[in-house]
């Protein structure tokens, strides 16, 4: 009997350390930007179309910084949490549109002229808020994805926390979640901005 | 010469088609020593889109994104280094393929050897044991009478045939 009594406490280990890796969802990616000042940038603004959105110009304020797109299906699913979440709370969302056209794969955004694709992009964000609703303070569009890079975005949707200082707190990897906004990221706002 | 035509045609399919879709994903594609360096970076990199893929061999509209940056550096002058640090800043160690040696990094280093020196330690304790146990009771020689009875035993057989 004893002899059987090491493979079977080797094996319970093993299994311990698959079921670990198994519950572990594979296609979160711990960002090395949480902990560091938000990536400057200036973008055009959805409403406008112009150049004048960065994200120095909410220093201050406790805000969430939303990167979304129009073909992306899981934004479809967050964004109508993301309009209860405007209505309930006073924290500023910005969106950060991400590759509208050229992300899009049924498009061919290399037929279009700069000015042709800023007026597509406009046109089909608009279309898109005017159905289901506006949660953003400010739209800043990021056309060909390079505002992404620096935010080290690989899957849209992705929330950041951004605190008064501008240093990212917190990155939620796919659609912001009720239940993540509860556990995780209220009260991580209640800490950075004691009087809301 | 239908043959020739098979075989053409197989060659065009096998060969064709990823020659004419290389051209729309190397946009920037004119100097070969950037394009080598390039190809020797997205080796070592991991695409974040389909994680088992290297940057260099996927397909994924990022990976597309970040050939193209990595292309930009290259021809601004970045060396290998900087650019692999450029692109672990924004999306952390998991796009190395070789993950850096580090304190959090050491049991996936060394784990591999710690376990098999543990075994081979264990392999040499239990046969250093099993000698010794084999010694005190395999080394006895047999008794006077037990030798006596082995041999009628044998010579039984002997008769017999």
């Amino acid at each position: 009997m004893k002899r059987f009594l090491i493979p079977l406490m080797v094996f319970a280990v093993l299994v311990g350390f698959l079921a670990i890796g198994l519950m572990r969802d594979p296609h979160e990616v711990p960002s090395p930007l949480v902990g560091k000042p938000a990536p400057v940038f200036s973008l055009p603004q959805l409403a406008t179309g112009a150049a004048d959105f960065s994200p120095q110009q909410m220093r201050g304020k406790v805000w969430l910084l939303n990167v979304w797109s129009t073909w992306c299906v899981s934004c479809r699913a967050e964004h109508a949490y993301l309009v209860e979440l405007a209505g309930q709370t006073q924290i500023p969302i910005i969106g950060l549109n991400y590759k509208e056209v050229r992300g899009d794969g049924q498009l061919d955004a290399r037929k279009l002229s700069p000015a042709e694709e800023m007026q597509l992009v406009r046109k089909r964000a608009n279309a898109w808020m005017a159905e289901h609703g506006n949660p953003y303070q400010i739209s800043a569009l990021d056309l060909d994805g390079r505002v992404g890079i620096d935010y080290g975005v690989y899957g849209v949707p992705e929330t950041y926390l951004i605190d008064r200082e501008g240093v990212i707190r917190f990155k939620q990897i796919g659609p912001l979640t009720p239940e993540a906004m509860q556990t995780r990221i209220l009260p991580l706002i209640q800490k950075l901005e004691p009087r809301s | 010469m239908q043959t020739l035509i098979v075989i053409l045609t197989m060659l065009t399919l096998t060969f064709g088609i990823p020659i004419a879709d290389a051209g729309e994903a190397t946009p920037m594609a004119q100097d070969p020593k950037v394009e080598a360096r390039l190809l020797a970076i997205s080796e070592e990199l991991r695409c974040l889109v389909c994680q088992n893929e290297t940057l260099a061999a996927s397909r994924a509209e990022l990976a597309n994104d970040l050939r193209v940056e990595i292309r930009r550096l290259i021809v601004e002058g970045k060396a290998d280094k900087e650019i692999m640090d450029y692109l672990v800043a924004r999306y952390g160690d998991f796009v190395l393929y070789r993950p850096p040696v580090k304190p959090s990094t050491w049991l996936l280093w060394f784990g591999p050897f710690v376990i098999l020196a543990a075994s081979i330690a264990g392999l040499l304790f239990y046969l250093r044991k099993r000698t010794a146990r084999l010694g005190n009771s395999g080394g006895e020689t047999l008794s006077e009478a037990d030798l006596a009875e082995a041999h009628a035993l044998l010579d039984e057989i002997g008769d017999r045939k």
